[in-house]
């Protein structure tokens, strides 16, 4: 703990506690609301008018703006539900349980974006909707991985150890993410190559990448607004009879 | 009791009692046969269009009976209370655990691998292709084991386990089915398969270490 400063440690000590958790949320979420519909404004504007047409694809690869920052997604909530759920195993922390649970029902709609955009754009592209390419075929599996997690997270009735099934069943899945992020390098298939995160130049056109950018960063701020309104019910639900809970109620009647 | 002591009296129990049972060695393998026998009548026995879908059928049939014998691996250990003396004992859960892995694969995977040329030639497969079917069986059907004991460990606790259980498992053995399907097209093929069943063995070894520390974590959570 000696890496970390003083007030950071404070501060999630703070947030393990529900109380301080909801309250903080709720002044936190006016502002998310506001950073992501600029984000996105912004992202949309560039990308749908101000970039120019594609040389050979015209107007139809503009989907990535959906589909690639979509498809990240899928692959980042996963890593932070497993990486909550750890937490959650080991020190037993709730509220990392609850922002592991929270995340699957999100991470699971980014994974089938993904998919579905990335089948209309093959339409045309490809001449198919659908191939078995290593990366569809293993996005496909992170898709059937997340809903195991919601089907045995609904399954099990005593939250707290439906909490600790899912963060095992999640951290044995994560075996999968490297071979999705590495898929399309691994093996050649139709699946076009990573042209963003490449180690020299990206070799996408920088008024093209910009609105990219920008799109993936307001999809995280959609995530952690979906999330945390979800991991607010979550919570309220399972403290349903906790003191605070009550007061919480009282006052608002 | 020393620790393989205890390692080896757990596989022993467990093949005991499954010689007392033996409906439990019986019924995967039936299902397996089964299952096989079904899709020709299904799709029409052209011979070629068997020969070319052969190793795919015999692979998908022993996932299926892989994962419908899963739920005896600690069914009765945990109706009758002995999975919490397991639990309980000074020895560490995760090696108990894979004694039980080893001997439910001794029980349920290794006859498969018995009547699989048996099933091959029902198919028409080529003969040179056998061998690595064997292989790829002998190699994959044990981390079919290790996988679903996750699952099972998982679920053990439900009433109504079986639905979810397939849900959880069957994702998480695609990478076998893709290696092993592949490994046996090639052969079948006569091209050289030495990167598949390369591969296959590096799943196999990282399953055997890697899979009973969920198996204990997760069935210390059913537990409870």
């Amino acid at each position: 703990m000696f890496l970390i400063p003083d007030p950071v440690v404070r501060f999630f000590h703070r947030m393990a506690s529900p109380p301080h958790f909801y309250a903080f949320t709720e002044r936190l979420m006016p502002w998310l609301v506001v950073i992501f519909l600029l984000l996105t404004a912004a992202g949309l504007y560039g990308g749908l008018y101000l970039a120019p047409a594609d040389y050979q694809q015209g107007d139809s690869y503009r989907i990535i703006y959906i589909h690639v920052p979509s498809a990240w997604m899928s692959l980042f909530i996963y890593m932070v539900m497993a990486v909550a759920g750890a937490i959650g195993l080991v020190w037993r922390i709730k509220l990392a349980e609850i922002v592991a649970i929270s995340s699957a029902p999100v991470g699971a709609s980014f994974t089938f974006i993904a998919l579905v955009t990335g089948s209309l754009w093959g339409k045309p592209m490809w001449g198919t909707w659908w191939v078995w390419d290593a990366r569809l075929t293993s996005e496909l599996i992170l898709l059937f991985l997340y809903l195991g997690v919601i089907g045995l997270y609904g399954a099990i009735d005593d939250k707290r150890t439906a909490s600790r099934a899912v963060a095992i069943l999640a951290l044995v899945g994560v075996v999968n993410i490297p071979i999705i992020h590495y898929s399309v390098e691994w093996w050649n298939t139709l699946h076009q190559g990573p042209t963003v995160t490449k180690m020299d130049k990206p070799s996408i056109h920088v008024s093209m990448l910009i609105p990219l950018l920008l799109m993936a960063v307001a999809f995280k701020f959609y995530y952690l607004i979906a999330m945390l309104q979800r991991a607010r019910t979550e919570l309220l639900l399972r403290e349903r009879n906790a003191q605070w809970v009550k007061n919480m109620i009282s006052e608002s009647k | 009791m020393s620790l393989s002591r205890a390692f080896f009296a757990v596989i022993r129990r467990d093949l005991v009692l499954a010689l007392r049972r033996r409906s439990e060695i019986a019924n995967p393998l039936l299902f397996f046969i089964l299952v096989i026998t079904l899709f020709p009548l299904g799709i029409g026995a052209q011979p070629h269009l068997l020969q070319a879908i052969a190793p795919g059928i015999i692979w998908v049939s022993a996932l299926l009976a892989a994962m419908l014998s899963l739920d005896s691996l600690f069914r009765s250990d945990f109706d009758d209370g002995s999975l919490e003396q397991i639990l309980l004992s000074p020895h560490p859960t995760s090696v108990l655990v894979l004694g039980k892995i080893i001997a439910h694969w001794l029980v349920t995977g290794l006859p498969l691998l018995i009547v699989a040329p048996l099933l091959a030639v029902f198919l028409g497969m080529p003969n040179h292709a056998l061998g690595i079917l064997l292989l790829t069986l002998l190699l994959g059907t044990p981390v079919l084991s290790l996988i679903g004991a996750i699952g099972v460990a998982l679920t053990v606790g439900l009433r109504r386990g079986g639905m979810i259980l397939s849900l959880l498992v069957l994702p998480l053995y695609v990478p076998v089915l893709i290696f092993a399907g592949n490994a046996v097209q090639m052969a079948g093929s006569g091209l050289p398969v030495d990167a598949q069943i390369n591969i296959l063995i590096a799943i196999l070894l990282m399953a055997l270490v890697l899979a009973p520390l969920p198996v204990a974590a997760a069935l210390k959570m059913s537990i409870n």
